[in-house]
């Protein structure tokens, strides 16, 4: 049953929508030519793919020496990229899954686009790792299946080895997931098409119905795998600082780093999630349907977990200095005061400073301010996790290897292309299938369609009264 | 697969095919089937529908999954190749916790996934015939097997309670 709709909650569904309307409005950009803008977004997007081809081909053919990692800095941006990239996707499973079970209905007008973006950004993240490795064709050694070394097994007890289980775990469920989700949307566009364009939708939508049956199961199925995302997502980021937090190196070696690294992912995915929502809605007229009122909910998201980040980052300090340890003294002096100072205060002016603004209403309201603070967001939380890679790094135990560390071209290009790879994907994604949730959408109209409020009363009745009968 | 005849009608509002089943179902015609474009609320109990049981097969694979991660962990790290990692123990139950719970996600969500295109009929490249293209759009249908409904009673039903149209099917 759907709760009662307070008169209070703005809709979240403008425009005076009918069913038939929300088919038409969401359906029509996978069926047109695209926009002018769409068509330069994917030329860009496509040239920063073949710079990432060409930089990970070169790292592959020349090896890793072409980076400037040394002997005392041994991870970079490459592993500040892998991390990064596992937390943005962190905000898809959230406004999917938590959102779901906290019967949040904004989710619905971003969730599938989130969920896009949380399987993009999987796919970049894992890239890294591999890359990492060098000898990139013996990534499979990884996986622990019977060989004929031995057979030699991977090392269980090792948080890179939790690792590869957390992400596989993390990329395959929320595909599923996603795809789950998809079908039923699949079938609408499938009911739409001719010709071929049918014959492909109708490949894509499983022989999907309609059929009440079906409908149950799919909510059922929905709502337990959102239950099983949840601890996943979390489970994930707290393995990715256990990579960290299991060492003992003195700035890593930290109990707070589970959730103040799944805090920051969620921070920053969020911040991913408003910069791609901002452009959607505009390239494709979908104003009616992703609402300032949207816009608004996932700031507070963004003020709650950049309060968190920003508690973290002064906890940690608090208790540097606390523990009287030096040498975990000496790491938080140096990472905030030392040779990498201006990654600190980067890192904390784009992610502690800049998302207090947001406690102003009228400027959560603001689509540029809020544009132009997930950008910086975004670049605030790469900050954090080179802080925490490299400048930890950087000053270790011996003074006499202490070391600096830029990147070079190829690592750069990595990067950059990365964002290729990403926007790549994210584009086509947005032309092939519907990215707002079509059916999700059609069953909150009539609670939180625009044209609708003030009659709720009349729909609480109205449930009571199937209520009734059914007894 | 036998075919069926169908006779199925077309609402354009929820409420309107809500009403029409609760009559349906007090003049004991026999429904096929209810087809909608999003998931109804209050529909289930009409249909007398029983809670789908498929979080009982998660929980199930999921299982699985834990007997499977932590037990070749186990045996892996104790029988087949003992190796010491750090000094710690061969069988290091605390390390083992991460990958098993993982295991234990993963199953239980591929595991419910499949069972769920299975039981459904559903999968990459299946076709199942539908009534009409627009249920996936804005109409709601609610269908009738002409072998256990009669077209006069069906028709009857549509006719009282506001069917945009009436159509007939083989399927």
């Amino acid at each position: 049953m759907s709760s009662p709709v307070s008169l209070i909650r703005e809709p979240l569904i403008t425009g005076n929508k009918t069913y038939h309307q929300i088919t038409e409005d969401l359906i029509s950009p996978t069926e047109k030519t695209p926009p002018r803008s769409w068509i330069f977004g994917f030329m860009v997007a496509v040239f920063f793919l073949a710079v990432f081809v060409f930089c990970v081909g070169w790292t592959i053919y020349h090896g890793i020496g072409t980076w400037n990692l040394n002997r005392t800095i041994g991870w970079g941006w490459d592993i500040t990229n892998f991390v990064w990239w596992v937390g943005i996707g962190h905000a898809g499973t959230l406004i999917s899954a938590i959102l779901l079970i906290f019967r949040q209905k904004w989710r619905t007008g971003v969730n599938r686009a989130a969920e896009a973006m949380t399987i993009f950004a999987v796919i970049c993240a894992g890239q890294f790792p591999i890359i990492h490795m060098g000898r990139v064709w013996l990534a499979i050694f990884i996986f622990p299946y019977p060989n004929t070394r031995g057979p030699l097994w991977p090392n269980f007890n090792s948080p890179l080895m939790w690792d590869v289980f957390a992400i596989s775990t993390y990329f395959t469920v929320s595909l599923l997931f996603w795809y789950t989700g998809l079908v039923p949307d699949f079938a609408t566009v499938r009911d739409r098409a001719k010709g071929f364009r049918k014959k492909v939708y109708n490949y894509l939508s499983f022989g999907w119905t309609g059929s009440a049956k079906h409908w149950q199961r799919f909510e059922s199925l929905s709502l337990v795998l959102a239950g099983l995302s949840t601890p996943l997502v979390l489970s994930v980021h707290t393995i990715v600082s256990f990579d960290f937090a299991t060492s003992v190196i003195p700035g890593w070696h930290t109990t707070i780093f589970p959730p103040y690294f799944v805090a920051g992912a969620i921070f920053s995915g969020f911040a991913m999630v408003l910069t791609l929502m901002l452009v959607t809605r505009k390239l494709f007229k979908l104003e009616d349907y992703i609402t300032i009122e949207h816009i608004e909910s996932m700031n507070k998201v963004i003020l709650l977990t950049g309060t968190i980040v920003g508690v973290a980052y002064l906890t940690e300090l608090f208790i540097a200095w606390y523990s009287g340890y030096v040498y975990e003294q000496f790491a938080f002096f140096n990472r905030a005061l030392g040779p990498y100072w201006w990654s600190y205060f980067g890192m904390m002016f784009c992610n502690v400073v800049s998302p207090q603004l947001f406690w102003k209403k009228s400027w959560r309201r603001n689509i540029w301010l809020t544009f132009f603070l997930s950008i910086l967001i975004n670049i605030g939380m790469w900050f954090e996790r080179f802080v925490i890679i490299a400048t930890t790094l950087a000053r270790d135990y011996l003074p006499s290897s202490w070391s600096y560390y830029s990147p070079s071209w190829v690592e750069i290009g990595i990067f950059l292309g990365s964002l290729g790879l990403f926007f790549t994907c994210y584009l086509i994604f947005s032309r092939v299938a519907p990215v707002v949730a079509v059916a999700e959408v059609k069953a909150i109209l009539k609670s939180s369609g625009n044209q609708y409020k003030g009659q709720s009363q009349h729909h609480d009745d109205h449930h009571e009264e199937v209520h009734h009968d059914h007894h | 697969m036998a075919h069926k005849e169908v006779i199925f009608g077309l609402y354009s509002d929820e409420q309107d095919l809500l009403k029409a089943i609760r009559k349906a179902k007090s003049s004991h015609l026999d429904i096929m089937d209810v087809y909608t474009p999003f998931p109804v609320h209050g529909l289930d109990p009409l249909l007398d529908l029983e809670e789908s049981r498929i979080h009982i097969a998660g929980f199930i694979y999921g299982m699985i999954g834990t007997l499977t991660a932590f037990l070749s962990m186990t045996w892996i790290t104790t029988k087949d190749w003992p190796v010491i990692f750090g000094g710690k123990p061969y069988w290091s139950v605390p390390a083992f916790i991460p990958i098993t719970f993982e295991l234990t996600v993963l199953f239980a969500c591929v595991g419910m996934v499949i069972t769920f295109y299975i039981i459904c009929g559903m999968g990459p490249g299946v076709t199942n015939p539908t009534l009409d293209d627009r249920i996936t759009d804005d109409k709601f249908c609610l269908a009738f097997d002409k072998a256990h409904v009669s077209e006069n009673d069906a028709r009857a039903l549509f006719s009282s309670t506001g069917a945009e149209e009436v159509n007939s099917k083989t399927i």
